[in-house]
C-alpha cells in the first residue's frame, strides 16, 4: 500500500518536518555552474517538492551531507580540546537508487571497517533517506550492471508526477503527516536497463596493472580531482590543523577533515617529501581498481554504484566506464 | 555615369578601385547570423556580384563586383537580411541607412567559449540598437574575458567581460587548482593562507580561471555581470595605440549610456573640415582633454558603487606625426 497526496499537502508535511530536519535535495543553483550563466544542480536545503530536480543528474552527490567537504573536528587551545558541534537536527535526505546503496558503502567504511567514526555516526543515525525514484536512466548511468538500479532500505520513496506525490514507506514522522491522502498501491520507480554498459572481467587481478592500457590517461588526465569529488563512493579526506591568525602565538586552532582525491597532486606525498604514484595514467589504474576490484576484495561487492557523474563531470571526457570496459583486452595483454 | 558617391557609401557600398563597380557591406552586429541569411549573401553574390564574398575583419561581409546600377535591386535583396538581423533603419527596402557607425562586432562570447563571462552578442546587439544609424565613426567591440579575442583595445570603446568571483571556503579542499590556474593563466591574484584562498581583490582581472579550475564549485561567479570599458584605442596612420582602461568593474547600463553621451561629445567638437565628416573619435579627445570627454560621457551616468572609475587617462602608442 501507500499514498497518493497532493504536492501542496506534501509540502505542508516537509515544512511540519523542518522543525527537526535539514531537508536536502539536489536542486538548481541559478547561475551556480562552471561557466556564465550556466546553472549547477547539487544538493542543498528545499522546502518544497518543486525545488527538487528530478530531470538532471545532480553533479555532486549527497555524501556532502554526511561527510561535508569542509568539516571542523574540534578547537583546541595548548592544554584544551573542544569537540565541534554536530548538527542540531536531523537530516532527510532525497536520493536516488544508486546513491541509497553509496550510502551502503559509506556505512562500512566509516561504521564497519574497524571502529565507529564519531563525527559520522552522529550525522548517520538521524539521518532518514527518501527515494526519488528513477523512470528511465541518464545516458551514463550503468546502474543496472552495478546492482545498484533497485533498493528496498530506503525511509520512504517518492514518485511525483505532475501536482501528485505517490509514495510508501516506514518513514512514520512523514507518512504520520500524510493529510488529505488516499491510500493507493504505489512502488517506487526503477530502471530496468541502460544505455552505458559495463563488463568487469571475471578473471581481473592485479597484473592489470601493467597493461599498457593506463598509459593513454598520462596524457589525457589533467588530475583535477572532480571525478573522485562527484563520486558518492569516494570517501577519502585528509586532515588540516589550522593555527589561528592573529592568536596568541598562534597557539590555538581547529582541525578539520577535508575531502582528498587520489587523482590530485599531493595525495601520496610522505613525511620526507617522498611522493610515489607520481604517474596520472596510475592514478587512474588506482581508481579504477579500487572501485572494481580491490574494494570487494574487502567488503565481497563491488564499490562502484554506476551513478555516472564521473564521465559527466570529466572536462577531459576521461569516461569511466569505457576504462571499465577496457580491462577484459587489458587482462588478456598481460596474461600473454 | 552619374552616381552620388556621398550617398553610396552612407548606404554602405563602396567607391571601389574598378569605375562602376562596387561592394555591399552586410553588417552582422555580434557577429551572430542565422544560416538562412548566409544563403540570401550567396543569391546576391551570385545573382548581382562577381560569386565571391570577402569576410571582413568587423564580422560583415563584403560582397563583391556589383554593378552601381543594380544597387537598388541589390537593396532589395538586403532586406530580409537587415530585418532578420534587427538592424535599425530609416526607409524599409533601401539598404543600410548609414554606414559610418561601423559593426558592433563580438568574440563569441559565452554561446560557446567556457571562459566567456557573458553573451556578448547579446550585449552588442543592445549597442547596435541604441547607436545605429549614425554616420559617426564610432568601432565598438565586445569580447568575453580578457583573453580579448576580439581585440577590444583596439577600438574606440573596449568591453571586456568580468566575474567577481565567489569563494565559498566550506566547499574549499585546498586543491590548489585555482591558485595554479589563476598563476599559470591570469595574473597570479591568488595565493594559499592556512588552507584557504586568498584574493588580491587589486590585482584581479576578474577573468574567471579561478571559477573554471575549482573542482568543487567553491569558487563561482558572480550573479552580477561586470566590464571593464578600455576607451579610445585605434589603429591607423598619426597614432596607432591601445585603449585604456577608464571603468573597471562597471555594468551594461553605465557603458550604454557612455557610449551614446559620446555621439553627442563628437557631434560638438568634430573637426567641422574632417575629411568625409569622418575623424576618430580618440583624436577628438586628445584636442579637448580628457576631462572634457568624461564631463560629457559620465552625464546622467551612476556607476555602481564596485566601479573603479579612472580619474584620468593616459595613452601611449606609436607617434608617426
Amino acid at each position: 500500500m501507500g499514498y497518493q497526496i497532493h504536492i501542496e499537502k506534501f509540502n505542508d508535511a516537509l515544512k511540519a518536518l523542518a522543525s527537526e530536519y535539514n531537508i536536502y535535495a539536489p536542486k538548481r543553483f541559478i547561475g551556480g555552474g562552471t561557466y556564465s550563466d550556466t546553472d549547477r544542480i547539487r544538493y542543498g536545503e528545499i522546502q518544497s517538492v518543486e525545488e527538487i530536480v528530478f530531470d538532471v543528474k545532480s553533479e555532486f552527490s549527497y555524501k556532502e551531507i554526511l561527510t561535508p567537504i569542509s568539516q571542523t573536528l574540534f578547537y583546541f587551545t595548548e592544554d584544551e580540546v573542544k569537540e565541534a558541534d554536530g548538527p542540531t537536527k536531523g537530516a532527510i535526505v532525497f536520493l536516488r537508487s544508486c546513491d541509497l546503496h553509496a550510502v551502503k558503502r559509506m556505512d562500512d567504511i566509516y561504521l564497519r571497517n574497524g571502529f565507529e567514526d564519531f563525527y559520522y555516526k552522529r550525522i548517520r543515525e538521524k539521518t532518514k533517506f527518501i527515494l526519488m525514484g528513477c523512470q528511465e536512466a541518464f545516458e551514463s548511468c550503468f546502474c543496472v550492471d552495478m546492482g545498484t538500479n533497485t533498493c528496498t532500505n530506503y525511509d520512504a520513496f517518492v514518485n511525483v508526477k505532475d501536482d501528485m506525490v505517490y509514495l510508501d514507506g516506514t518513514f512514520t514522522d512523514l507518512l504520520a503527516r500524510m493529510e488529505e491522502a488516499v491510500e493507493v498501491t504505489v512502488s517506487p520507480d526503477f530502471v530496468t536497463e541502460t544505455k552505458t554498459k559495463v563488463h568487469i572481467p571475471e578473471n581481473l587481478s592485479l597484473d592489470v596493472m601493467d597493461s599498457s592500457m593506463w598509459n593513454e590517461y598520462n596524457e589525457r588526465c589533467i588530475a583535477c580531482g572532480r571525478c573522485n569529488f562527484v563520486c558518492p563512493t569516494c570517501t577519502c579526506f585528509t586532515m588540516q590543523d589550522v593555527f589561528y591568525e592573529g592568536s596568541d602565538q598562534k597557539k590555538t586552532g581547529e582541525r578539520r577533515r577535508v575531502w582528498a582525491s587520489c587523482q590530485v597532486n599531493g595525495y601520496t606525498d610522505m613525511a620526507g617529501g617522498h611522493s610515489f604514484r607520481g604517474d596520472k595514467g596510475q592514478r587512474m589504474r588506482f581508481k579504477v581498481m579500487h572501485k572494481v576490484h580491490d574494494y570487494k576484495k574487502r567488503f565481497g561487492y563491488h564499490m562502484c554504484v554506476g551513478c555516472g557523474r564521473c564521465d559527466d563531470i570529466c572536462p577531459e571526457y576521461i569516461s569511466f566506464s569505457a576504462c571499465i570496459n577496457k580491462l577484459s583486452d587489458a587482462m588478456q595483454e598481460v596474461e600473454k | 555615369m552619374d552616381i552620388n558617391t556621398k550617398k553610396l557609401k552612407k548606404n554602405a557600398f563602396r567607391v571601389t578601385k574598378v569605375r562602376g563597380i562596387t561592394a555591399s557591406r552586410v553588417r552582422v552586429p555580434g557577429g551572430l547570423i542565422n544560416a538562412e541569411y548566409l544563403g540570401k549573401i550567396q543569391e546576391i553574390a551570385e545573382k548581382y556580384g562577381n560569386g565571391t564574398v570577402h569576410i571582413t575583419t568587423r564580422q560583415g561581409f563584403e560582397i563583391m563586383g556589383i554593378k552601381m546600377k543594380d544597387i537598388d535591386k541589390v537593396n532589395e535583396l538586403l532586406q530580409p537580411i537587415i530585418e532578420g538581423l534587427d538592424i535599425n533603419q530609416e526607409v524599409p527596402g533601401k539598404g543600410y541607412s548609414a554606414s559610418g557607425t561601423r559593426n558592433v562586432s563580438a568574440c563569441i562570447g559565452n554561446k560557446v567559449c567556457p571562459f566567456a563571462n557573458y553573451n556578448t552578442t547579446n550585449f552588442a546587439k543592445r549597442i547596435e540598437k541604441a547607436i545605429f544609424p549614425n554616420d559617426l565613426h564610432f568601432k565598438i567591440a565586445l569580447t568575453g574575458c580578457p583573453n580579448d579575442c576580439i581585440k577590444a583595445r583596439m577600438h574606440d570603446f573596449g568591453i571586456i567581460g568580468m566575474t567577481m568571483p565567489q569563494y565559498d571556503a566550506s566547499r574549499c579542499v585546498s586543491c590548489g587548482a585555482c591558485v595554479k590556474g589563476c598563476k599559470s593563466k591570469s595574473v597570479g591574484c591568488l595565493s594559499a593562507k592556512n588552507y584557504r584562498v586568498e584574493r588580491n581583490a587589486e590585482k584581479c582581472v576578474g577573468c574567471g580561471v579561478c571559477v573554471n579550475a575549482c573542482p568543487t564549485g567553491a569558487w563561482t561567479r558572480s550573479q552580477k555581470k561586470y566590464y571593464r570599458l578600455a576607451i579610445m584605442g585605434r589603429t591607423g596612420k598619426a597614432n596607432p595605440r591601445l585603449a585604456e582602461d577608464f571603468l573597471i568593474w562597471a555594468d551594461e547600463d553605465s557603458i550604454v549610456k557612455i557610449i551614446t553621451n559620446t555621439y553627442k561629445y563628437v557631434t560638438e567638437y568634430i573637426d567641422k573640415n574632417a575629411p568625409g565628416g569622418k575623424e576618430h573619435i580618440g583624436y577628438i579627445v586628445d584636442r579637448t582633454g580628457f576631462m572634457e570627454f568624461k564631463k560629457w560621457a559620465l552625464d546622467g551616468v551612476e556607476l555602481p558603487e564596485e566601479t573603479i572609475m579612472k580619474e584620468n587617462v593616459y595613452w601611449s602608442g606609436i607617434h608617426y606625426k
